[in-house]
């Protein structure tokens, strides 16, 4: 299998995937097969996948037909940098899913877990599918398999009203969203008939039919990402899933929206203009300020997490949308630095989301809470996914020296770089973007610090908590995979950087590599060292060193004893885990200084209640704004539509034949 | 990386962890002097880390490891942070190993530890104290990004030491934006310093307090470590502003002839800085707390407006 094409590898590792779905599903009930034996096999084909994704992205492309799919259109699949960059995203995150996902499954939770099995392994099969589809009929295809996949595992426990709304809307988006992709492809195929994008490729660049294939998949494509303002689904069905499935959502699935856009822009269309690029910043920005905003207001540790995916997201799209600028422009190193970043950070996302959701699952099986304000104190019982989760904090919240420094460092300096642009509004602008990110960075550290304190810090807010208990060794596995990966992405920033150069030459025509293994692996300068330089070994070496070197210097001048007391809180002698901050009370500075951005609803309790109740509803106000008002329009519309529905058979014979008269007369005409 | 680089950094290291406390000590004796009262002796500060680490450390009964190993991480960020500033010579061991907004990323990781040890013990003013924190940190750091952007955009770098080498060493220019960003700089460096206007470092009256809320449950060597690395702290925020907008007399060179020079020309800046300082403290009123917000956007405002005044009136369209 070794010397095989990497692209028949990873084909081979796919059908893995469906084979140990297959077999899930006719061994429905057997749980210990399932969990102890399909779902590690599961993560090795990641694995594999990751590996032979690896030789992939500085492999030749390589193109394979299936012999499925339509009579005269068969599947084409191929196999280049980009895809190959992906796929390692993939098969790596989800090593570290599968194998958590093995530990975590429990019998009686949600559906059989047969089906789960059969569900969670076409999903990795589907994303994968979609990142190696070389025509639009097998993208469709694919996409619409993980959409439906990811829909079911939503709704595994679909007993309960909320989950079953939370699946529908999700379903809802991702089927507005597909349809755009669809007309996308329509209209690059053109009047030639030829799906395969090889024929894409020919497409016209003038005129404003690639703009309106532009603008119809950044539509599709923003829907599945989350992008403002088509992101309603993703506080609502993140929550809904099992943990595993939240963790490979907004870890992977994601990110396949990011490759999709990718893909379209840089390389079917052979033409971007500049406001495209400022369209996506102005989108990826609100997105990331919106996000940002309300994780830090929420109180579901889930819904928190995927507001700050929203965030990340639109992080992801300022970088994208920094590459097309500089694209357009044709400054390549430039467009090369900013494409860094925004890959960059699709890998880091991928690896800090997922823990911390994974985090958060074995926190839910603990204690059976997803409420931030019943939480608290679980460092004490929970010491290892504590520890695992703090490494996913500060990576989420973007400090040094773990990996979401880096990409943000990326994306900053990017920013300093634009003061050279043609267009002098731009440059005036630009910077003043590079503000809002510092923003989005400072704030993403404020509603991590939440998150982390309010669970896993401080006195438990409950009685029962006392009875929770750390994660098993197969989540721990898992937890530990993910969070190696923070710490590795964080520290060897130029071994990323030479594995994405590739993918930069292969989209925008350069790359970093050079400019960046001339240091040496142990610092990064992107363009030249005097210009900017970060080294990560030595930052997390020096605050190592120096933090043993305090340690046994206060132990060898002076002492090192210690006792210990009841807590001094300024002398209030009495004191109970219902005194700390909640997490409304946490994120009531935020809601202060940023009020405009919620729509709030509040009920103080007066002063002689005898059971004094504090409430606080945030909504998001795209609800008011744009749904509803959507939802009743679709309404009014299908009710006068709804007279041609009267029930009877020949009525609908009467439309059948008028339908077919009318087509008669046109086609004749 | 040469021998003299290497002496240069250890010199500056050691002159840093020395010379902090005594900044601090300098500071409180000005502000006694200017409200009349009798000034601690300059020392001070030593005497009382002295006393700390001597004592037996008293820990609540639900601090977790978190809450032990804070005060060591704290200390260590503060004490690369002033390694990383040059102060005595540009021609440092550290300073490829970090620019300017990595120099931000690391007192952010300290303000998240010092936040999070708050909230460990959960007493009510920790968390408090926390949360007073990072609402003025998440004001203060885009502050201080965009002064650092500016000046980058100057020097076209974000290494400090190119940063350095440009203002101070090229031909003299006048920036009227370093105006815009210096004003911007010293009010994000009393936010973050916990110095009045926005808190009161000798307060600790319950209701007004933020950084001193959030250390109240450390004692002895964690409390002298915790307190060491503010002094740390003010030292390279001072040190980062001397670098940043009065770098003159900052050398290039690391030879021990012009390493002394240096380091009379900075004892002389800090000596005008404490003073300006403990000015400033003098004639402003603590605000409350919701007053910070409008104090810090001004800020941030200021640094943009800097940037902007650099893009129109010093680039040229």
């Amino acid at each position: 299998m070794l010397d095989m094409l990497p692209l028949d590898q990873i084909i081979i590792a796919i059908l893995g995937w469906l084979a140990i779905g297959g077999i899930g599903i006719i061994v429905p009930r057997n749980f210990t097969l399932i969990s102890r034996v399909l779902f590690p096999l599961g993560a090795l084909c990641s694995l594999a996948v990751a590996l032979f994704a690896l030789t992939a992205i500085v492999a030749t492309p390589q193109v394979a037909i299936l012999p499925f799919g339509l009579p005269d259109l068969p599947f084409h699949l191929r196999l280049d940098a980009l895809s190959g960059f992906f796929l390692f995203l993939l098969g790596a995150a989800s090593a570290g899913i599968s194998i958590y996902a093995a530990g975590y499954l429990r019998p009686g939770e949600g559906t059989a877990p047969g089906l789960q099995c059969l569900l969670y392994h076409f999903f990795l099969a589907s994303m994968a599918g979609v990142l190696l589809a070389d025509d639009a009929y097998a993208f469709m295809v694919a996409w619409e398999t993980m959409a439906l996949t990811s829909f079911f595992l939503v709704t595994s426990d679909h007993r309960s009203a909320e989950i079953r709304r939370a699946g529908y809307l999700y379903l809802l988006i991702a089927h507005v969203g597909a349809v755009g992709i669809l007309l996308s492809f329509g209209v690059m195929a053109g009047s030639s008939g030829d799906y395969t994008f090889d024929a894409m490729r020919t497409f016209s660049t003038e005129g404003i039919w690639p703009t309106v294939a532009f603008l119809l998949a950044l539509f599709g494509f923003g829907a599945k990402a989350g992008l403002l303002p088509l992101h309603v689904w993703l506080p609502e069905a993140h929550p809904a899933a099992p943990s595993p499935v939240s963790a490979m959502m907004s870890g992977v699935m994601l990110k396949t929206a990011i490759y999709g856009l990718l893909r379209v822009c840089f390389d079917l269309l052979q033409v971007q203009h500049w406001w495209w690029g400022v369209l996506l910043l102005v989108l990826g920005l609100a997105s990331a300020i919106f996000g940002v905003v309300f994780s830090a207001v929420q109180s579901d540790m889930k819904r928190l997490l995927a507001y700050s995916s929203i965030e990340n997201i639109g992080l992801i799209f300022v970088g994208f949308g920094l590459t097309l600028v500089f694209k357009s422009f044709d400054m390549p190193l430039l467009a090369a630095l900013a494409l860094t970043a925004t890959l960059y950070h699709c890998l880091n996302h991928a690896f800090f989301k997922s823990l911390l959701f994974l985090a958060t699952g074995s926190v839910l099986h603990a204690t059976r809470e997803r409420n931030l304000g019943k939480l608290g104190g679980l460092i004490h019982r929970m010491p290892w996914v504590t520890w695992l989760a703090l490494i996913g904090v500060i990576a989420s919240a973007g400090l040094p020296p773990l990996n979401g420094f880096v990409s943000e460092w990326l994306l900053l300096q990017s920013f300093l770089f634009t003061s050279g642009l043609p267009q002098g509004y731009l440059n005036m602008l630009l910077p003043v973007a590079a503000a809002a990110v510092a923003l989005i960075a400072a704030l993403a550290g404020f509603a991590m610090i939440k998150f982390f304190g309010v669970v896993f810090l401080g006195q438990p807010r409950e009685a029962k908590l006392a009875q929770a208990h750390d994660a098993g060794r197969l989540e721990r596995l898992g937890l530990l995979w993910l969070a190696a990966g923070c710490i590795l992405l964080g520290l060897l920033p130029n071994v990323v950087i030479a594995l994405l150069d590739p993918v930069t030459n292969l989209l925008v025509g350069s790359g970093l590599r050079g400019a960046a293994s001339s240091q040496g692996w142990w610092l990064l300068a992107p363009i030249s060292e005097a210009r900017a330089s970060y080294s990560p070994a030595i930052f997390l070496g020096g605050i190592l060193l120096f933090t043993l070197f305090v340690f046994v210097a206060v132990r060898r001048c002076y002492h090192g004893r210690l006792q210990r007391g009841p807590a001094w809180d300024c002398g209030f002698p009495q004191q109970t885990g219902r005194m700390q901050d909640t997490a409304e009370g946490f994120g009531q500075p935020i809601r202060q200084v940023f009020s405009p951005f919620f729509r709030l609803t509040r009920e103080h309790p007066s002063p002689f209640d005898a059971q004094p109740r504090y409430r606080v509803v945030v909504e998001d106000p795209f609800w008011s704004w744009i749904y509803l008002p959507v939802a009743r329009l679709v309404e009014r519309g299908t009710r006068l539509v709804a007279f041609l529905q009267q029930g009877r058979i020949a009525i609908y014979l009467l439309y059948s034949f008028i339908t077919l008269l009318t087509l008669l007369v046109l086609t004749r005409g | 990386m040469n021998f003299y680089a290497l002496f240069a950094q250890l010199l500056e290291l050691v002159i840093a962890l020395l010379l902090a406390p005594l900044l601090t000590g300098w500071v409180n004796q000005c502000r006694a002097w200017f409200q009349n009262r009798s000034a601690p002796p300059l020392l001070q500060t030593y005497f009382t880390l002295h006393k700390l680490f001597h004592k037996d450390a008293l820990l609540a009964h639900n601090a977790s490891s978190l809450f032990r190993a804070a005060p060591y991480i704290i200390f260590s960020c503060m004490a690369l942070a002033s390694a990383i500033v040059p102060t005595l010579s540009t021609d440092l061991i550290f300073s490829p190993a970090a620019d300017a907004i990595a120099l931000v990323g690391l007192f952010a990781l300290a303000r998240i530890f010092i936040a999070l040890a708050g909230m460990d013990v959960g007493t009510a003013f920790g968390s408090l104290g926390a949360r007073r924190e990072m609402l003025i940190g998440f004001l203060a750091e885009p502050a201080l990004l965009m002064v650092i952007f500016t000046t980058s955009l100057i020097s076209q770098s974000t290494s400090l030491s190119t940063i350095v080498e440009t203002l101070a060493h090229r031909e003299f220019v006048i920036y009227p934006s370093l105006a815009f960003a210096g004003v911007a700089f010293t009010m994000v460096s009393l936010a973050e310093n916990a110095r009045v206007p926005v808190d009161n470092p000798t307060t600790h009256l319950e209701l007004t307090m933020l950084h001193e809320a959030m250390i109240l449950e450390y004692s002895s060597r964690h409390l002298a470590l915790i307190e060491w690395a503010a002094c740390l702290k003010l030292f390279a925020y001072s040190c980062l502003g001397i670098a940043l907008f009065f770098p003159f007399g900052i050398p290039e060179a690391a030879d021990p002839a012009s390493l002394a020079v240096a380091g009379a020309i900075l004892v002389f800046k800090l000596l005008i800085g404490g003073f300006l300082l403990a000015l400033i403290e003098t004639i402003n009123a603590k605000m409350r707390i919701f007053r910070a917000p409008e104090f810090l956007g001004t800020a941030f405002l200021l640094a943009v407006l800097a940037m902007l005044v650099h893009l129109l009136l010093e680039v040229g369209p």
